[in-house]
């Protein structure tokens, strides 16, 4: 089994015909992909479709790979263009998953965690649950850059933006994943001090 | 003045070690004296600490399965750069280079370089006559045309090249 094998050399073996070598790379960044795709679509089986559908794709187009950058970092670009297709075929306005629109659909679509507000949750689940009321990009973007261990440079790398913009971007979502925090999970936020 | 937003940036910048040397060194010192941005320090400090407690999500027992299924039935795609002929790329450019070059060199040409006055290449320039070569407009749609049709010939050629390509792999 190939498992103890860095990414480049399990690449290298698929391209030599190994197929079975890509399991490896889908176990070892299963969790990581689905997690950034169910922050951007907001749905667990929409996300393992996206999700899938990128381990497809990344297979398929393997030999572009030229390893200049990690494989993450190119991996996680497949998911942000797999990511914005499924939402444009969702016919939400997305404007490159930046807008309010998005924010208020990502907003609607977890009233019913509110309900549960009450309920004392984990440091864990409550931010979780924060994170997956901020709009696709704010989500994205954090994900990114402290569950999917890309630095800032890589970070604007799979967004296709500059690293100032990265920036900009990262520190206007942790506001406001500060400001969801202090809004709905009031109780656990006053716990945490 | 350090408004509430541009403390937060500059902290926020220190937290992520993406602030220089001397940004570091000052923001420590304000960090030692200033309780407003010591507060808001330690705020912040919570914020990313919590991020980084965050878990990541599982897929279903089967996605592994389900995506090796899926890439059974696949080949790997040839890397793009095999099937892109660098000669061509190359050829096209230096015929627009060439045709640059040209065009300068006419444009320079006719020029008088002897004239003493400082507006004198804008004059000439505008004296540059190109109707000696361009002096028709049957002439200058044919061009067109046959450029189009370059083009158009140019890309068959990629297209088929690509094709065979794919066969063969």
């Amino acid at each position: 089994m190939s498992t103890g094998l860095n990414d480049n050399e399990i690449i290298s073996e698929v391209l030599n015909g190994n197929q079975q070598a890509y399991a490896a790379l889908v176990n070892r960044y299963q969790n990581y992909v689905f997690t950034l795709c169910l922050r951007i679509v907001k749905g667990r089986e929409d996300a393992e479709e996206v999700a899938q559908d990128v381990f497809i794709k990344a297979y398929k187009y393997l030999a572009d790979f030229r390893g200049a950058a990690k494989f993450t970092t190119w991996l996680y670009t497949i998911v942000n263009n797999t990511c914005i297709s499924f939402l444009r075929k969702k016919k939400l306005d997305i404007h490159s998953l930046d807008n309010e629109k998005v924010f208020e659909v990502a907003d609607s679509q977890d009233s019913g965690m509110r309900a549960n507000l009450v309920e004392q949750k984990s440091r864990v689940s409550m931010v979780n649950e924060a994170i997956g009321l901020l709009s696709p990009a704010d989500a994205e973007i954090i994900t990114l850059f402290y569950k999917a261990e890309q630095s800032l440079e890589e970070t604007a790398q799979v967004l296709g933006i500059e690293v100032n913009a990265a920036k900009v971007r990262l520190h206007r979502a942790r506001t406001r994943l500060k400001e969801k925090m202090e809004t709905y999970f009031i109780e656990e936020v006053r716990n945490l001090n | 003045m350090d408004t509430q937003h541009n403390i937060e940036e500059r902290l926020w910048n220190f937290i992520d070690g993406s602030a220089t040397t001397d940004e570091k060194t000052v923001i420590e010192q304000l960090l030692e004296t200033d309780a407003a941005w010591k507060a808001k320090y330690s705020e912040l400090l919570q914020v990313n600490d919590l991020l980084k407690s965050s878990e990541l999500e599982a897929p279903s027992m089967r996605f592994s399965k389900n995506v090796m299924e899926e890439i059974s039935k696949l080949h790997i795609a040839p890397a793009t750069k095999t099937y892109i002929n660098n000669k061509i790329i190359w050829g096209i450019g230096f015929f627009f280079i060439a045709l640059l070059v040209g065009f300068l060199i006419y444009g320079f040409g006719q020029m008088e370089w002897t004239s003493g006055s400082e507006s004198s290449i804008s004059k000439n320039i505008s004296k540059i006559d190109l109707s000696k070569f361009f002096n028709n407009s049957f002439v200058n749609v044919f061009m067109m045309i046959n450029v189009i049709l370059g083009l158009f010939l140019l890309d068959n050629y990629l297209n088929s090249k690509r094709k065979a390509f794919r066969k063969e792999a």
